[in-house]
């Protein structure tokens, strides 16, 4: 199979102006993976899907990572997608999708109207992740219940005071229990 | 047989056309679980049904949900190989090798010779394990209660006890490691897994005799939930689901990981892509299985079954992203991780094959009755642990 950046080539040849970057991943599985600009996403998958050559006709894996600022890197969510060829039995070809920001502009276009298997996990990268997917038909979350407001792996998230008492009471569950009894205004625990 | 129609009933003519309109063309909605005995776990099918037909049917799920992945993320490499049991608590052996399997590839540790042999025969096992449950489970869906999934779990057991003998535990394994197994076979432990699996072959042929041609499974299930080759494709369903459909994709042969390129075996794939097939392509699987079972134990050689320079506690990756997959019983069964050199993950994803093979149920369902989505999800072969994780 062709390398990722043999891939970018042809990508750009065939997609004069599009944005295509290699990522590169410096341990040992040496997975590269190609960055993709948000305005050519999709018409960019078709072509890896039908690509004679490619035929990434499987789209193994959906998922999302969430970078918060840090330093002088700007706060983004990634989709990743891992894609193999049925057809050709090859791969991973992986692509990335990275939103502008983490709170207002939080799209990326969808590409279950590119590969079916993407509907689930898009819907699950939203729900755990907030990331919206302008194009999915049936964007809900998936796991978390319809009212649930957060979005909780991103790294912010910040657990909901559920503390209950616990016969075998250790420090980590004591600092709780002070915590949710300040908040509360409760006196002493069980 | 003619009959003069009985004094009681509704008079012929208009009136009772009438009512007939009435609900004609209503749908009516059904929600199918959590709690109803076919759905194998707290799953739910709201379906529409037009008469008994169903029109739209869309899966519900996410009632066991933890939040597998950040409890993964908060958590050391070790830490999570645990954890990693409780997806699909069928295959707690298939779960761990994927983990192991996505740790070494994003650490580039090697396994020795030794462990890629349990691998293989502990996966093997779970193979069977699985697919005899999963027919077990079929037939009671289609109403024969008890006797086949008794006689499936009679044969699990076998397999329990060995697992049991091995590492502690039934099914909550926790055995293999990132660069090998946890512990080495006790005395005595090949012979016996030897001893099974030259009984299997004759258990299978009296469950297929139960089964295979059985007229009222054939009827059930012939024709019925038909998956097209290309939707199964595009909608990324992998494992006995896929090849039913006649799509020969296994990654045991794609792959090639661990030691399997050593052993010969076949890929059974279906012709039709329905229920049948799904049903008769896991079994031919687990005559396979054999095979590779049989094959496995004669070769096994002694030696380690841990790379002596591989460390468990305080293990850290080198910043990098990894994924790893195996060809479960399920399907393929992922792990995506991405280090960034710390002693947890910064990204911990499983890739779970019953969660995404869910996919097309709907597709499945629509224009059969709603007594066949019961047997089409048990088709399926789904396991809630590692649909909600």
């Amino acid at each position: 199979m062709e390398t990722t950046d043999q891939i970018r080539e042809r990508l750009l040849a065939a997609f004069p102006g599009a944005a295509v970057e290699v990522v590169v991943n410096p341990g040992p599985a040496a997975q590269h993976s190609l960055l993709l600009g948000p305005d050519r996403a999709r018409e960019i998958a078709e072509f890896l899907r039908d690509d004679p050559a490619l035929r990434l006709d499987f789209c193994s894996n959906v998922t999302g990572v969430d970078w918060p600022a840090r330093d002088a890197r700007p706060g983004c969510l990634e989709v990743v997608y891992h894609l193999y060829s049925m057809a050709r039995k090859h791969g991973p070809v992986i692509l990335r999708q990275r939103t502008a920001d983490r709170t207002d502009q939080v799209t990326v276009p969808s590409l279950t109207p590119v590969w079916r298997s993407c509907e689930f996990q898009e819907r699950e990268v939203f729900d755990l992740f907030g990331v919206m997917f302008p194009g999915h038909p049936d964007l809900r979350r998936i796991l978390m219940w319809d009212g649930f407001k957060d979005h909780p792996l991103r790294k912010d998230y910040v657990e909901p005071d559920d503390y209950e008492w616990e016969p075998t009471a250790h420090g980590e569950v004591l600092a709780k229990a002070k915590r949710h009894q300040a908040a509360a205004g409760e006196g002493a625990g069980p | 047989m003619s009959l003069s129609p009985s004094p009681l009933s509704s008079p012929p003519g208009p009136q009772v056309r009438a009512v007939r309109d009435e609900f004609h063309g209503d749908l009516l909605e059904v929600s199918m679980g959590p709690h109803h005995p076919s759905t194998h776990g707290v799953f739910r099918m709201m379906a529409t049904l037009d008469g008994e037909t169903v029109v739209k049917l869309k899966p519900v799920f996410g009632y066991l949900h933890r939040n597998h992945e950040k409890i993964g993320e908060n958590t050391s490499y070790l830490g999570s190989m645990p954890y990693t049991d409780r997806l699909d608590y069928l295959c707690s052996m298939t779960n761990n090798w994927a983990y192991a399997l996505a740790v070494e590839s994003l650490s580039g540790q090697a396994v020795p010779e030794r462990a890629q042999y349990l691998r293989v025969i502990l996966a093997e096992l779970t193979r069977l394990l699985n697919h005899t449950c999963l027919a077990g489970f079929l037939l009671q869906d289609c109403g024969a209660s008890g006797t086949p999934l008794m006689y499936a779990f009679r044969e699990r057991e076998k397999i329990l006890d060995l697992f049991e003998s091995l590492s502690g535990s039934r099914m909550m394994c926790n055995y293999q490691r990132f660069g090998g197994c946890r512990t080495d076979a006790p005395p005595g432990w090949l012979e016996a897994a030897a001893a099974l699996v030259d009984g299997y072959g004759a258990f299978l042929d009296e469950y297929e005799a139960l089964l295979t041609g059985n007229e009222i499974l054939m009827a059930r299930t012939q024709g019925v939930g038909r998956l097209p080759a290309a939707l199964a494709v595009s909608a990324g369903v992998t494992g006995p689901m896929l090849r039913a459909a006649g799509v020969d994709y296994d990654l045991r042969k794609v792959d090639g990981y661990g030691f399997y390129p050593r052993f010969e075996f076949r890929v059974p794939l279906g012709a039709h892509g329905d229920t049948y097939d799904r049903y008769m392509v896991r079994v031919l699987e687990m005559r396979e299985s054999i095979g590779i079972l049989r094959q496995a134990l004669r070769d096994i050689p002694a030696g380690p079954i841990m790379d002596p320079k591989a460390r468990l506690r305080g293990f850290r990756a080198k910043p990098g992203e990894a994924y790893g997959r195996i060809e479960g019983p399920k399907g393929e069964i992922g792990f995506f991780l991405i280090s960034e050199g710390g002693p947890n993950p910064y990204r911990y994803r499983v890739r779970p094959p019953s969660f995404i093979n869910l996919t097309i149920l709907e597709d499945l369902c629509l224009g059969h009755s709603i007594a066949d989505t019961v047997v089409i999800l048990g088709s399926i072969d789904i396991v809630l642990g590692e649909v909600d994780r």
